[in-house]
């Protein structure tokens, strides 16, 4: 609470609250952020979610599995194709269907591209975040092609719904190949002027190194997944520990920081576009032949009785759907274990005594969707 | 620690505790399911006990049955990805109780204002027990069963 | 031997053309009243201009085009944004202190316009060659900051009221860099009058006669310069990121386009101080005693030589803007404090030391 803090001078001062959003440049869509500050100094952070609660849980309890697919893509908007992919697995795991090579494959470098645009977003806005108003051009510059590509082979551009229980919706463009082989070419020339323009730029090394540090037991306590916790040293790679779709057939390392500050959470998403990179280039070459939808998952889905499981690994961190199946078209209980959800609560614990620059930093580092986290 | 042994550790605290396995026939998950006045015990031990150390509890959600509330709480251990599912039965549907976790796994502080807000599950010693998705002022617990929005829900 | 191109004997000519009817004190009004008039015209001008170069500038470094729709390539967009600002309501919110909320637009622009009339456009083409030019810029410039401390403070804002106190840190201890930068010309040139300053560079300028010294104070400028106009990096009072506008979030309309311009004509003078201490005002570039080379110069006119240099150096602060970060206000004062300041002071006095060796050209 607002307290007088009396100063050896004898001048009192104030500590106050300033509402950051709903609509702030920074907060990236509808977050608020009640600071409590001391001159600039973060004295403690409240959010306040819920600005864009759509009840998709409530309304996936009334749909079939094959619309909650749809609803996915509303939610961690960047990361479209890996939570309709959740879904999709969820059903597929519990009828115990196996999709085809040509699927597993096609998924894996969906899910690749995405994660590699949402990083670029993320890049271009970090820089924009920290003042550097040029890196978010240069990133949609690269992140422009990919939309190409998912506009080429989906037939949209953010909500693709590609996925669907049982394999994709359709098979891939004949283009698709080439243009990713072109896209993987130029973006491995454009990935170091990333880091030329901002990476090894004095005031951005200033501005985020030693800020913000999360240590691994708190990552862990706290839940923090994706980059934002691996920076930290908490392996939490779904794509490494539990393998899905064609991840066990690829290598590629789990990107781990040990410092946790706000440079290693940047660092992480820059060595992970790499590996994404390297991933999409040891599957592009080699598509199987197979079908693109399983011919034994039916139009109107019934789960089996019981209750499902099923995480991937988003550009945040891990997703994980839960499902309470008693039998019927549509779930009993279904929940979305979002990872902006749990990342989000960390910034109150990070930015105690730091400024609201370095707030605005770290913010920009855990990555934040809000659509993703109030669901 | 296999599943057996798990359930043996489990057994040993908690004598009346109930096991079932769920998931698929590749991924079987432990659930555990126990009583609310047990949960505390029960929780600081699997994030403590050496060999168990759930120390990342990933997802936690309740679940509206008929008959009962069912916590879920997903814990995985983060160094082994043992993977535990713990249950706890709320018997009383009028006044769900249970006691906060926060303090174990500070993830959960956050989860069970979700679960206050959605199901109306109270939970005591929580520091900050207040709704978190929806206004203030709501009334009803909008993912129970029972609940009903003749304006805005449309039911089929 | 071709000399530049004097526009005294223009000003005279009208000068005398007006005592032939008037009274002195009546000739003397009538010239105020054209100079201001002038002044006024050539800064909307030159404003929309900077703007809209600042614009292609940025969409340059962005890999965009820029305005391209409004008019041939755009020239008209800044002029279609001023009308559009023009005729915005004016809102004043309601717990604003309304009397400073009016007042702070009209001290930034004021303190704007008091510095631009000691700028030297071409030789004989200043408004006012007082003896203390330098000084009076520099000080007239600061008085801005009181605009933007009073705007910050009257909207009842706290964005703007952090904006205003970082503004407020940040400008006063720039001041003092810019200042002491600025005072290296002054012990080699021995005066602080800008037409001196200008005419002691006619056989080379500054930068290239001072050595090392001087180049170091010209960047000691160009930073603290950049943070006197509260430019990125160092765009802390507006911040866009942390507070939202910083403080004139609660502007609108005539008065947000007020503070707009003079961040602008802060911009110009910052950068028409620079090229006149530095880079030799209008002074084409001559090279010690060739006297051939120096007569080629001179063809151009001097108000050639001089919009030159500004945009040159507007040129480079523009740069700054787009590439870098913003620093951190801690950051940002330890720079000053713990830097600049030192170096300059080192700086001046090996200067002062050069001065009077006369080891310089």
């Amino acid at each position: 609470m607002i307290e007088e803090v009396e100063t050896k001078d004898a001048i009192k001062t104030q500590e106050y609250f300033v509402n950051m959003g709903p609509q702030h440049p920074s907060t990236h869509g509808v977050l608020r952020l009640m600071l409590e500050l001391d001159g600039e100094i973060i004295k403690k952070v409240t959010p306040h979610i819920g600005y864009i609660h759509r009840s998709i849980e409530k309304m996936s309890e009334k749909d079939s599995y094959r619309q909650i697919v749809h609803l996915t893509d509303r939610m961690d908007y960047l990361s479209n194709h890996m939570n309709n992919e959740a879904v999709c697995l969820l059903v597929e795991n519990a009828l115990e269907v196996e999709v085809s090579d040509r699927v597993k494959v096609i998924r894996t470098i969906m899910s690749e591209l995405t994660r590699l645009s949402s990083h670029q977003l993320w890049w271009g806005v970090m820089g924009m975040d920290l003042g550097a108003l040029t890196t978010f051009l240069y990133a949609f510059r690269d992140r422009e092609m990919i939309n190409d590509i998912f506009e080429e082979t989906c037939g949209a551009r953010l909500t693709v719904n590609y996925n669907v229980p049982g394999g994709v919706m359709f098979d891939i463009h004949p283009n698709f190949q080439q243009r990713v082989k072109d896209f993987i070419k130029s973006f491995k020339t454009k990935l170091p002027e990333y880091d030329d323009l901002l990476s090894n730029n004095v005031i951005f090394r200033q501005r985020t190194e030693g800020v913000g540090i999360l240590s691994k037991e708190d990552a862990i306590s706290y839940g923090v997944t994706g980059p934002t916790g691996r920076a930290s040293g908490f392996s939490n790679d779904t794509r490494k520990h539990k393998p899905y779709s064609a991840y066990d057939r690829v290598e590629f390392k789990e990107i781990l920081m040990d410092k946790g500050d706000t440079f290693s959470r940047y660092k992480a998403r820059i060595l992970e576009m790499w590996e994404s990179v390297s991933i999409i280039e040891q599957l592009i070459d080699n598509i199987p032949e197979g079908d693109i939808q399983e011919p034994s998952v039916k139009q109107v889905i019934k789960l089996p009785k019981g209750e499902f499981y099923q995480s991937v690994e988003t550009a945040r961190g891990e997703l994980g759907v839960y499902v309470v199946s008693d039998g019927q078209k549509s779930p009993y209980r279904l929940k979305f274990r979002s990872p902006g959800f749990s990342n989000l609560f960390v910034l109150d614990h990070m930015v105690r005594g730091y400024k609201i620059a370095d707030l605005v930093a770290m913010m920009s580092t855990i990555d934040l969707v809000i659509p993703d986290i109030d669901r | 620690m296999d599943n057996e042994s798990l359930k043996a550790k489990i057994a040993q605290w908690v004598p009346d505790a109930e096991f079932e396995e769920t998931g698929t026939s590749k991924a079987q998950l432990l659930n555990a399911i126990i009583t609310p006045d047990k949960l505390l015990e029960v929780a600081e031990k699997l994030r403590n006990e050496d060999g168990m150390k759930y120390d990342f509890m990933y997802c936690l959600t309740c679940v509206d049955f008929p008959e009962h509330f069912m916590m879920v709480y997903h814990l995985r251990s983060s160094e082994t990805w043992n993977e535990l599912v713990l249950k706890v039965k709320i018997e009383d549907k009028e006044k769900p109780e249970v006691e906060t976790l926060c303090h174990i796994w500070r993830t959960a502080e956050y989860h069970e204002r979700e679960v206050y807000d959605l199901f109306g599950v109270v939970f005591k010693n929580h520091p900050d027990l207040r709704r978190i998705l929806l206004d203030e002022e709501w009334e009803g617990y909008p993912l129970r069963k029972d609940y009903a929005d003749p304006v805005n829900m449309i039911s089929l | 031997m071709k000399e530049p191109l004097d526009l005294t004997p223009l000003t005279q000519s009208i000068h005398d053309y007006l005592l032939s009817y008037l009274s002195p004190f009546w000739t003397t009004t009538v010239e105020w009243v054209i100079i201001g008039v002038l002044l006024i015209a050539f800064v909307a001008l030159s404003v929309m201009g900077l703007v809209y170069i600042e614009r292609k500038v940025a969409a340059f470094f962005q890999l965009r085009l820029g305005p391209n729709r409004v008019g041939k390539w755009g020239l008209l967009q800044t002029l279609a944004d001023f009308l559009k600002l023009l005729m915005k309501e004016h809102i004043t919110s309601k717990n604003a202190d309304k009397f400073l909320f009016n007042l702070a637009p009209f001290i930034i622009v004021i303190a704007s316009f008091l510095a631009i009339g000691a700028i030297p456009f071409a030789l004989g083409l200043q408004a006012m060659d007082i003896n203390i030019g330098l000084f009076y810029i520099t000080a007239a410039s600061s008085i801005g900051v009181l605009g933007i401390l009073i705007g910050g403070w009257a909207g009842n804002n706290k964005y703007s009221l952090i904006g205003a106190l970082r503004s407020g840190a940040q400008v006063v201890s720039y001041e003092i860099s810019a200042v002491l930068s600025l005072l290296t010309i002054v012990v080699l040139s021995g005066s602080l009058q800008l037409s001196t300053i200008i005419e002691s560079q006619s056989d080379g300028w500054w930068i290239f006669k001072g050595h090392l010294p001087v180049f170091i104070a010209f960047i000691m400028f160009l930073i603290a310069g950049t943070a006197e106009t509260n430019r990125g990096p160092f765009d802390l009072a507006e911040a866009e990121s942390e507070l939202t506008a910083g403080f004139h979030t609660e502007y609108s309309g005539i008065k947000f386009a007020m503070f707009f311009l003079a961040e602008y004509v802060n911009l110009f003078i910052i950068a028409a101080v620079g090229a006149t201490v530095f880079l030799g005002g209008w002074m084409p570039f001559h090279i010690g005693n060739w006297a051939a080379f120096n007569e080629v110069m001179n063809y151009i006119p001097p108000v050639i030589w001089f919009f030159f240099k500004v945009g040159f150096v507007i040129g480079l602060i523009m740069w700054f803007k787009w590439t870098f970060p913003r620093l951190r206000i801690d950051q940002l004062l330890v720079l000053e404090w713990k830097y600049l300041l030192p170096i300059n002071l080192v700086n001046l006095i090996v200067v002062a030391f050069i001065a009077m060796m006369g080891w310089y050209f």
